[in-house]
């Protein structure tokens, strides 16, 4: 299957600064994929050289294998991060207005719209200014304009921004949905909790460069290290002293005789030897592997840029 | 549907619905209906009335101060005091007294004691009219032939005639021309101002409210501020038009209807003005001056029609509006390049600099239309739109004519160009306040 979108070798270059230094990507069609970094990682300038509002200084951008051109602007929809509508606008003509710029014909757009707005219940919405509107309602609109020419490609910077839990597990369902029909998305954001929730593969960018690229599933496995959590009734001096040599307690929490105690494995010892080690001293009530979340990748790879530059080398 | 012309039409009706152009497009023609009408009502309106009660001690001017629509003079004999006793119980608000020695003094001071104050216009009327019998009467001391006298002067009046290449003969009038190259380079100047204002207000807009990046994502920067440029453009042309079209229903439906009568009246009044100073038999120069004025009115209407008008309503146009592009693009640069309109000053100075200074010589190149100056800043593109306009009336040889507007178009494509490239890359900037070095980095960044 051709990707929906490869980058290749990007270098952009600004007056002082380099803000993107030989990033590529491949994104698969119908995937969530995530592009990660901290702030001025370089996120916002790949974006925008995706949407062609600023070119590259050298490297390309395939869009369905053939090279980025004009003509593709109709295919993508962006919700840029610092978003905005005209204030003193309706809310009619104003989608009304972008969805055209977006190559939609006029009535086309009216049908399409009609339904979002049923979709949404804000069919009442329709004459209102866009400053009598509250933030999140606004942020629905501009929602709505996104995906109103049923992009190939979406691009969400912070979609979540702004909006209340409820409104916001709504939007999630949305992309979820549109990805069933077809949609491919990449999806900007500092929050890794909605990362793991919806994205199938991400990218990690920062300081100009790209440090990790991976499906989460993978990259989730292989930031691993042997971690393991037990919950035990027993004698933790016991416990600790079975453990010996084979592995290293990192943590430990008392309540009463039972105990919650953080354990890392030691060489090639698997999870059942550690067990055989200490069954005899504890009566074990749960043993679990502990699995970094995105959160912790992102701010391990983030700080140890150059520790785990090595170790990212297996995800390409 | 083409996307400039999406955003042209956004722009355009955006700003028409507005209440404030609506507001604006009845108040600009009340305003110059009013600057043209006021004068007219101010000297139309019902003037009190005066009795004048004339003490003439010496005789002279019994009889002979014409009365008029505001003043009527009564003549009678007595004391001071008993004529001044009439202002308090009489119909009179004025009492002049003119001494014995009126004739042969050097200069005659009549007094004239008052109720009500007269106006400038009553004191003048009066020392007007009893100059011109004066005059009269000591010529005809003096046995001299008011008819003489009344030959030999003459007024002189200097006619310009331009005699073009090929020997076509034209009547010229430099201060028509002058006051017509004035009104064309205002008229310019107005709307680059205005409207060149809007759009950068417009880019600031887009750039405070974020939506820009939300609609350059869907078309090219250089098309979202081409549209802003011309769908403002045509919101100027629209208020201009109106304008015009308001402002002359206005100001006829006002002479015309609510001024009939004053109008007959004034033109009565006149009429009867002139009798009483044709039936005085001698005639004086402040004669000659009055009958000049209607002449000089009919000369500048002439000298108009003189004018080449289809030939300089093309050039205007042709100037009115690249003048206007040109600018704009500069405006919008601006306005792409700040984060509010509090901070456009640093730019604005710089780029309204040309078009203060073309006012600043427009005097100069009147007065020499042809000279190196002249020359050079009507074809200079930044200054040419108000400069050329200040020429064209007296007459601009074709090829600087044509070089002017080449250059204009040059101008203007390279302008647009600049502004395009600042423009695309300010709209996306923000926070930090730009300088002029970094304007000048924007201009290599790759698109």
């Amino acid at each position: 299957m051709t990707p929906i979108l490869e980058v290749k070798n990007i270098h952009k270059n600004y007056a002082n600064h380099v803000a993107l230094r030989d990033v590529s990507l491949v994104v698969e069609p119908k995937k969530i994929f995530g592009l990660l970094g901290p702030n001025g990682a370089g996120k916002t300038s790949l974006i925008r050289i995706i949407n062609q509002i600023t070119g590259p200084d050298s490297g390309e951008v395939l869009f369905n294998g053939e090279r980025l051109a004009p003509k593709h602007v109709d295919f993508i929809g962006y919700l840029p991060e610092e978003r905005g509508l005209y204030k003193k606008m309706s809310v009619g003509e104003q989608v009304m207005y972008l969805a055209q710029l977006k190559g939609l014909k006029k009535d086309d757009a009216k049908i399409k719209l009609q339904n979002w707005f049923k979709k949404f219940e804000i069919e009442n919405w329709w004459d209102k200014k866009i400053e009598e509107l509250s933030k999140g309602m606004q942020q629905k609109v501009q929602f709505i304009v996104t995906v109103l020419h049923e992009p190939k490609l979406l691009i969400l910077d912070e979609p979540f921004s702004g909006f209340d839990p409820i409104n916001a597990q709504l939007i999630k369902n949305e992309i979820l949905e549109l990805r069933e029909k077809g949609a491919t998305i990449i999806f900007s954001t500092h929050n890794m909790g909605s990362v793991e929730e919806l994205c199938d593969h991400i990218a990690l960018i920062n300081k100009s460069e790209k440090l990790l690229d991976g499906s989460v599933k993978e990259i989730r496995k292989n930031y691993k290290s042997n971690i393991y959590h037990i919950t035990f009734k027993g004698n933790l001096m016991g416990f600790t002293n079975a453990l010996w040599a084979g592995a290293e307690l990192l943590d430990k929490k008392s309540d009463d005789d039972v105990h919650s105690v953080t354990v890392k494995l030691l060489r090639q010892n698997k999870p059942n030897d550690l067990l055989q080690a200490v069954l005899n001293h504890a009566e074990i009530l749960s043993f679990q592997e502990v699995v970094p979340s995105m959160n912790d990748i992102f701010i391990s790879v983030v700080e140890n840029k150059t520790e785990l530059n090595t170790q990212s080398t297996f995800t390409e | 549907m083409n996307k400039l012309l999406l955003i042209i039409q956004r722009e355009y009706f955006s700003r028409v619905k507005k209440k404030s152009f609506l507001l604006m497009t009845i108040l600009g023609p009340l305003l110059m209906a009013g600057v043209m009408i006021v004068p007219v009502w101010l000297a139309m309106r019902d003037k009190t009335e005066h009795q004048v009660f004339v003490l003439d001690h010496s005789g002279l001017f019994i009889d002979k101060i014409p009365n008029t629509k505001e003043i009527k003079f009564t003549y009678g004999v007595g004391t001071i005091d008993s004529a001044k006793a009439k202002l308090k119980n009489g119909p009179f608000d004025m009492v002049m007294e003119i001494d014995i020695e009126a004739i042969n003094n050097d200069k005659t001071t009549p007094h004239l004691y008052y109720k009500k104050e007269p106006g400038i216009s009553t004191q003048q009327y009066i020392s007007n009219t009893m100059e011109n019998i004066l005059f009269d009467y000591r010529l005809q001391g003096d046995s001299i032939d008011v008819g003489k006298i009344e030959r030999a002067r003459r007024p002189v009046e200097v006619k310009t005639i331009k005699v073009s290449e090929d020997g076509f003969e034209k009547k010229t009038s430099a201060e028509t021309n002058m006051i017509v190259g004035f009104s064309l380079a205002v008229a310019i100047y107005m709307m680059i101002f205005l409207y060149g204002a809007q759009v950068m207000r417009g880019v600031i807009e887009e750039k405070t409210n974020r939506i820009v990046e939300v609609i350059v994502s869907s078309v090219k920067p250089f098309q979202l501020m081409l549209g802003k440029i011309i769908g403002v453009a045509m919101v100027g042309l629209t208020q201009f038009v109106l304008w015009i079209i308001l402002t002359f229903a206005i100001s006829t439906f006002v002479t015309g209807v609510l001024f009939k009568d004053q109008i007959a009246d004034k033109i009565k009044q006149e009429q009867q003005i002139s009798k009483v100073m044709k039936d005085d038999i001698t005639s004086h120069s402040d004669k000659m001056e009055k009958v000049k004025t209607p002449n000089e009115a009919i000369d500048v209407l002439d000298n108009l029609s003189k004018i080449d008008v289809s030939h300089v309503i093309l050039v205007f146009a042709f100037y009115f509006l690249l003048g206007y592009l040109l600018y704009a693009a500069l405006f919008a640069a601006i306005g792409s390049a700040v984060d509010s309109e509090a901070d456009t000053q640093q730019f604005m100075i710089p780029v309204t600099a040309p078009l203060i200074i073309s006012f600043a010589i427009a005097q100069g190149v009147a007065s020499d239309p042809d000279s190196g100056l002249a020359q050079f800043f009507s074809i200079f593109p930044l200054t040419s739109p108000i400069v050329m306009m200040v020429r064209l009336p007296f007459g601009v040889p074709t090829w600087e004519l044509a070089l002017s507007m080449v250059m204009l178009v040059v101008g203007f494509l390279f302008f647009t160009w600049l502004a395009g490239k600042i423009y695309r890359t300010g709209i996306l900037m923000y926070g930090k306040k730009t300088t002029w070095k970094e304007l000048g980095k924007w201009l290599f960044y790759k698109g």
